[in-house]
């Protein structure tokens, strides 16, 4: 129908400005044009970039307590981020995980507290589950909502999580407050309930350990089974997936399961591992930077344990970035939008479902 | 306890602070619905609203001219929505990303220059509101003479944009144009419009108007300015967007119900209602949940929401 001259046109036209590299690559560049954008900000606002990246840098990998802090950090996200992959696999955009956390916080926490009637052995296994299984139900919510209503699922998922914070907060300066202490924070979890430290003098607790194995268990799950290809077949065509015999609607609600799970495991691992009770804003935004860790990693849960490791360098160093050389700590979300919206133009659109 | 809820100065003062609290979310949501008509969903407006927000206050604090702070604002909100325009259309990219980043990068960049500009101390710089303005002989009807007629100026300006809206969807030829875009681009292309050219406009007014529906938190209702200021106003921007089914008069009773979740929710703090305050900001939230939940299903939005334009694709 159409003939070569007038093709000629159509691709003159319509060309993208696109340039064919491969994801590893792309992932580099886009990494340092951040880091580029933030030295030329940081350069504006009257700071030394870098000393600043110098001080960043020091602080997250310098020494053993430096790597130490950065895997702290890297924990929730890395759990977070898988959370986040899985879902974002499925083309479901959920942006929940800071909600998820809240809730895995709380019901570990709750757990953790409370089941003193439960023998030691058990309690940290049962603390870590509870969590998960808090990050579940919140899961599960704009799930089904999603499957069986449409309704939107990055309105209600952004609406939960306005909401857990602040039953974050009532809780511990109510019914969960720990009336010792000055301040509002819930009691300290049964020393069972809390993760094991792995190296000695650091916080470096077991859960680091279990994020990395579930992120090769995500992995495996995404490829090796058929849930894993369900959701892959839902992510990128949804029509053609239905008329496979997938069903779509189940798929939707697993994956937010799944998702919810490990967002409230990361809330569970903050909790159990590094602050031993509920305190109010626990999680520093760990939910929203974990898009960018999925994101970064390109959906790959293998790349969300280099990524998430990154991010949480990021903030682990942004402390001493302000210490030494001013640089106020949001300028790490700044880094992180600049990356996520350099990552929207790899993530070209696939098909209208 | 009961009786304090009936009584007419609360009545009145909750019906004047819905309407002030209604308005930033009709300008934003307005903006937005201009834009999904086109076909382009920009959820960074949550993160445009702060910035806008910023900049107004900034100006205002430095000119004395809250007025000048307006359309700083505006523009701060325009030179995003460009950008997403941009990145959405010239570069065809994931909208829903693209808009996570705007607003992560904006959150980012709102408390950046929020500590570079006036520290960390903690006396807040405070600005005068802008004054309201009382509509002749109207504003003496009684009981709901105050409440409409006594307002600021955007609060006027916002509502008159409903109606505005509805006649320039419905009777001008940009209006249609918009919406063949977000509904046929093909035959809108064939048609001979400029696809890329009416979809970066919209998505430079719908940041424009983020932009000054943030501006106008801290100008006309808190006359500070803090981190946290805009608190999911932009969230709930888009969801009275869906809720309205992208019609200005179902965005104005949409806004309207925001508008009244945010100011009960002052009302009750104010009155020291026995609730833990957790649960009273809890309200606007779980207002929009079960409003989203309940009422808005399925998809009836443009057909080509989020779809980027191409010519060589079928």
């Amino acid at each position: 129908m159409t003939n070569p001259q007038n093709l000629n046109i159509q691709t003159k036209i319509n060309r993208i400005p696109q340039i064919k590299m491969s994801k590893w690559f792309s992932t580099i560049l886009i990494i340092l044009f951040a880091f580029l954008l933030g030295g030329i900000l940081i350069y504006l606002i009257g700071a030394n970039p870098f000393l600043a990246y110098g001080a960043l840098l020091q602080a997250a990998f310098g020494d053993m307590n430096g790597i130490a802090e950065t895997m702290v950090k890297a924990c929730p996200l890395m759990l977070a981020g898988l959370g986040i992959a899985i879902a974002y696999r499925a083309k479901f955009w959920n942006i929940g995980a800071e909600g998820q956390i809240y809730a895995g916080g709380i019901a570990s926490a709750i757990a953790g507290i409370y089941f003193t009637a439960v023998p030691g052995i058990i309690l940290l296994p049962i603390t870590l589950l509870a969590g998960l299984l808090g990050g579940a139900i919140l899961g599960f919510i704009p799930g089904i909502l999603k499957a069986r209503y449409k309704v939107n699922e990055v309105i209600t998922t952004i609406m939960i999580n306005y909401v857990m914070i602040q039953l974050t907060a009532y809780l511990v300066t109510g019914p969960m407050r720990d009336s010792s202490s000055g301040i509002t924070i819930s009691p300290q979890l049964s020393k069972a309930a809390w993760l094991p430290t792995v190296i000695p003098k650091t916080r470096f607790h077991l859960g680091i350990i279990l994020a990395i194995l579930a992120a090769f268990i995500v992995s495996w799950l995404v490829y090796k089974t058929v849930l894993g290809y369900q959701i892959r077949a839902v992510g990128e065509r949804a029509r053609t997936a239905r008329f496979a015999g997938i069903p779509v609607e189940r798929t939707i609600v697993l994956t937010m399961i799944i998702s919810g799970s490990l967002a409230g495991l990361a809330g569970a691992v903050e909790v159990s591992g590094v602050q031993h009770r509920l305190v109010e804003a626990f999680s520093p935004g760990y939910g929203f930077l974990s898009i960018a860790v999925a994101l970064l990693a390109n959906l790959e849960p293998i790349g969300v344990i280099i990524s998430s490791i990154l991010f949480a360098a990021l903030l682990n160093g942004a402390d001493a970035m302000q210490r030494a050389a001013a640089v106020p700590i949001p300028v790490i979300y700044v880094i992180e939008g600049v990356v996520i919206i350099f990552i929207a133009l790899r993530v070209l659109h696939k098909e209208k479902d | 306890m009961l009786q304090q809820f009936f009584t007419i100065s609360f009545i009145t003062g909750f019906l004047a602070s819905t309407l002030r609290m209604a308005s930033p979310i009709l300008i934003t949501a307005l903006g937005e619905m201009v834009n999904e008509r086109a076909g382009i969903m920009n959820l960074g407006i949550e993160g445009i609203m702060i910035l806008g927000a910023f900049t107004g206050f900034v100006v205002a604090f430095e000119t004395g001219n809250p007025f000048l702070g307006f359309i700083c604002g505006g523009i701060a909100g325009a030179i995003l929505g460009l950008l997403m325009g941009v990145v959405s259309v010239r570069y065809q990219a994931n909208q829903i990303v693209a808009g996570l980043g705007i607003w992560i990068l904006c959150q980012g960049l709102g408390s950046l220059l929020n500590r570079h500009v006036f520290g960390l101390s903690a006396t807040r710089p405070e600005i005068h509101t802008i004054t309201p303005v009382a509509i002749p002989f109207l504003s003496r009807i009684p009981i709901i003479g105050d409440t409409l007629f006594n307002q600021n100026i955007i609060v006027y300006l916002a509502f008159l944009l409903v109606p505005f809206f509805a006649f320039f969807f419905t009777r001008s030829i940009w209006g249609l144009n918009i919406d063949a875009v977000g509904e046929q681009p093909r035959a809108a292309d064939a048609a001979g419009l400029n696809i890329s050219k009416i979809r970066i406009s919209t998505s430079v007014f719908g940041g424009m108007m983020a932009g000054l529906g943030g501006a106008y938190m801290p100008l006309a209702l808190y006359g500070i300015y803090t981190d946290d200021l805009s608190t999911g106003l932009g969230w709930m921007a888009i969801a009275v967007v869906v809720f309205g089914k992208w019609k200005p008069w179902g965005l104005l009773g949409g806004a309207l119900i925001f508008g009244a979740a945010n100011a009960l929710q002052f009302r009750l703090q104010a009155m020291n209602f026995p609730l833990p305050y957790q649960f009273l900001l809890m309200i606007p939230f779980i207002v929009t949940l079960i409003i989203v939940i309940f009422f808005v299903r399925g998809d009836s939005g443009p057909s080509y929401l989020t779809i980027p334009y191409s010519r060589s694709e079928n």
